[in-house]
């Protein structure tokens, strides 16, 4: 199987796929870990708002929402 | 006093868990310096008294907004250490224990949601995570209130673990061999009832069904306000009536009579519009507008408490990023719908002073809270729903254009929504009772003073004949731009200290519906009430609170010449 790793905005609704990188700085990563957003973990979209709205994942029954800008620099793996 | 510090990540069930421990005589306190408040209360361990105090959710020692920090400056000052965890989330919930653990105070775990934890195939070894952690682990279910008992009694053997200090990554690291050492979890599927949660959020479904939801929730809080008048209110206040009227005759006429009973409308006491402060002054906060604000805020809390508030927050988040804030300064029109003071306190969550000040002069300038609410169905109701749905329709055009121009206008940046979505709990009622106690709390303090002092100072203002000087002196400007009554005057001045006293002075002066519209629009727009004043001018600083008003006044100014163009003629 190819594996492909692309930012975390480019999946679509239902889809899903393994975090390997937090691009960013020490806070902003800290801040999507305690979420329970952490690299290995798997990932579901659950949905993405309209006109530029925000995208909510969940991983292993941890939703959270948030931005495009912080969705581009989440990477994940995908078959 | 010794203090207890509860402290834990949001959505844990950390205040469920504080209600259980407090019992009954808990007081919500101000952090010295901010506006950021929290939940005090005590509790007695082997005879002697503890404070236990409920720090603000956090989920690291690190803050990121105001809220954060106080949580961190309040942990600091405790003796004892609570740290509530999430038993279904025991990994990222982990990290803040670690924190606390490193900081070398006496702590005990609570592992708390634990028949969830259970439920959905999630085992903890309690034991081991005791070991490991080298503090007490106890396992709770606060909605229920099991484990609570151990949780009390095994208090005193809260202490200092051994763990030594580490990286974020080492810690990261240790969280990893943890979970592999006492957490077993059952493989789990996409359950029918996942589905079902997620077309909350889905925008196709979503949407509608938050209509739907609102809709709903306003008309169950107008029913349950109601039926407090109806029922409680109403027929409390016809049994007073005689007494005033007794009072009324005992005083005779002059001065204090104009204070204390106000004028008679028809040789009867008029509770909206005889201004006196055993009539209007007790009649408006107690019978028109707390039962309302109470049915709000049980309502708001539930919505809250079940865990929908964020899913809105999602749903709503592009539009409100437009305005320069994100999805969760819906909370602040929320609360700001029952009264601005909670809304104005409820912008801390905010990451930004951009942020902060957009948010808080909207809410200023366009969200009515539940006395302005009143005064409009006072004032309007009579002609139809129609002059209703005009003033609250100007209010919601006002909101999206200010924001839209607030946005360009003010410098700085408006962080991405980042918001936890926590899953669709029951409420427990002890803590949803509590916290409508505390919003409710804040219109009662705030609300009764300024009202009292209003209607005093009306009836001196008139007498000394300072009304007639100041309604002359802005006769331009009422008359002129907004088309109204000189008289209008008084009661927008009166309006500032409460806008609900103003309903009783717009209502002698036979103003056409029209002119109604326009007034209790700009009784809405032109100023918050001093005690929302206040707050604000805490919460964002003396020179933004002056750009603010300014804004405000113009604002008002421009709103109601605009609604004079198109409701009157020139």
């Amino acid at each position: 199987m190819i594996k492909n790793i692309i930012p975390l905005l480019n999946l679509r609704e239902g889809k899903e796929g393994k975090i390997v990188e937090l691009r960013g700085g020490f806070g902003f990563q800290r801040k999507i870990r305690v979420m329970g957003l952490r690299e290995g973990k798997k990932i579901r979209i659950v949905s993405i708002q309209p006109a530029g709205g925000p995208i909510t994942i969940e991983a292993e029954g941890n939703m959270v929402t948030i931005g495009r800008g912080m969705a581009q620099r989440i990477f994940v793996e995908v078959e | 006093m010794k203090k207890i510090i509860l402290m834990g990540s949001p959505n844990v069930g950390k205040s469920v868990v504080f209600s259980r421990l407090t019992g009954a005589n808990v007081i919500a306190s101000n952090y010295p310096g901010t506006t950021v408040d929290f939940s005090k209360g005590s509790m007695r361990l082997d005879g002697e008294k503890y404070e236990i105090i409920d720090a603000p959710g956090t989920y690291s020692l690190t803050p990121t907004n105001k809220a954060e920090e106080v949580a961190l400056k309040i942990f600091k000052k405790g003796d004892i250490i609570i740290n509530v965890v999430d038993a279904t989330n025991l990994e990222r919930n982990l990290y803040l224990t670690l924190e606390i653990l490193e900081k070398k105070k006496p702590t005990i775990v609570a592992l708390n949601l634990w028949d969830e934890a259970q439920h959905t195939g999630i085992t903890i070894d309690v034991k081991k995570l005791e070991e490991i952690l080298g503090v007490p682990v106890v396992p709770t279910t606060a909605l229920t209130g099991e484990g609570i008992k151990e949780l009390i009694s095994r208090l005193k053997e809260a202490k200092i673990s051994k763990t030594r200090s580490t990286s974020e990554k080492e810690k990261w690291v240790k969280i990893g061999k943890i979970i592999k050492s006492v957490e077993k979890v059952e493989h789990r599927h996409h359950t029918i009832r996942e589905t079902i949660v997620d077309a909350t959020i889905k925008p196709a479904t979503g949407i509608p069904l938050a209509f739907l939801i609102i809709i709903v929730s306003f008309w169950v809080v107008r029913f349950i306000g109601e039926t407090l008048v109806n029922y409680i209110f109403d027929p409390i206040f016809e049994l007073y009536k005689p007494v005033a009227l007794q009072i009324s005759h005992l005083l005779g006429p002059g001065i204090l009579h104009d204070i204390i009973i106000g004028r008679l409308v028809n040789g009867d006491i008029s509770f909206m519009e005889s201004m006196g402060l055993l009539t209007t002054g007790i009649y408006v906060p107690f019978a028109a507008v707390l039962p309302y604000i109470i049915a709000f805020y049980l309502i708001l809390s539930i919505l809250e408490d079940s865990g929908y508030l964020p899913r809105l927050a999602t749903l709503v988040d592009n539009v409100f990023h437009k305005l320069g804030m994100h999805g969760h300064s819906i909370v602040t029109v929320f609360l700001g719908l029952g009264c601005n003071v909670p809304g104005a306190l409820s912008t801390r969550i905010l990451e930004t002073r951009k942020q902060r000040f957009i948010s808080a002069t909207l809410l200023a300038i366009s969200v009515p809270c539940m006395a302005q609410t009143a005064m409009v169905f006072g004032i309007l109701g009579r002609y139809g729903l129609q002059y209703i749905l005009m003033v609250f329709l100007t209010l919601m055009i006002l909101y999206l254009l200010m924001g839209l121009l607030l946005n360009k206008i003010i410098q700085g940046e408006s962080p991405e929504i980042f918001l936890e979505i926590p899953p669709y709990r029951r409420p427990s009622l002890l803590a949803t009772l509590k916290k409508t106690w505390m919003r409710v709390r804040w219109f009662l303090k705030d609300a009764i003073p300024w009202l009292f002092l209003g209607v005093v100072l009306v009836n001196i203002l008139y007498s000394i004949g300072f009304i007639d000087w100041i309604g002359n002196l802005f006769a331009p400007v009422i008359e002129g731009i907004l088309g109204l009554s000189k008289g209008a005057t008084t009661a927008l001045l009166v309006g500032f200290l409460r806008k609900d006293l103003a309903v009783g002075m717009l209502l002698p002066l036979n103003m056409t519906p029209y002119q109604l519209v326009i007034a209790a629009t700009i009784l809405t727009i032109y100023f918050p009430c001093v005690a929302t004043f206040t707050v604000l001018l805490k919460e964002l600083g003396l020179k933004d609170m002056i750009k603010s008003t300014v804004i405000m006044i113009l604002t008002a100014l421009t709103v109601g010449g605009i609604l004079r163009l198109i409701l009157i003629g020139w």
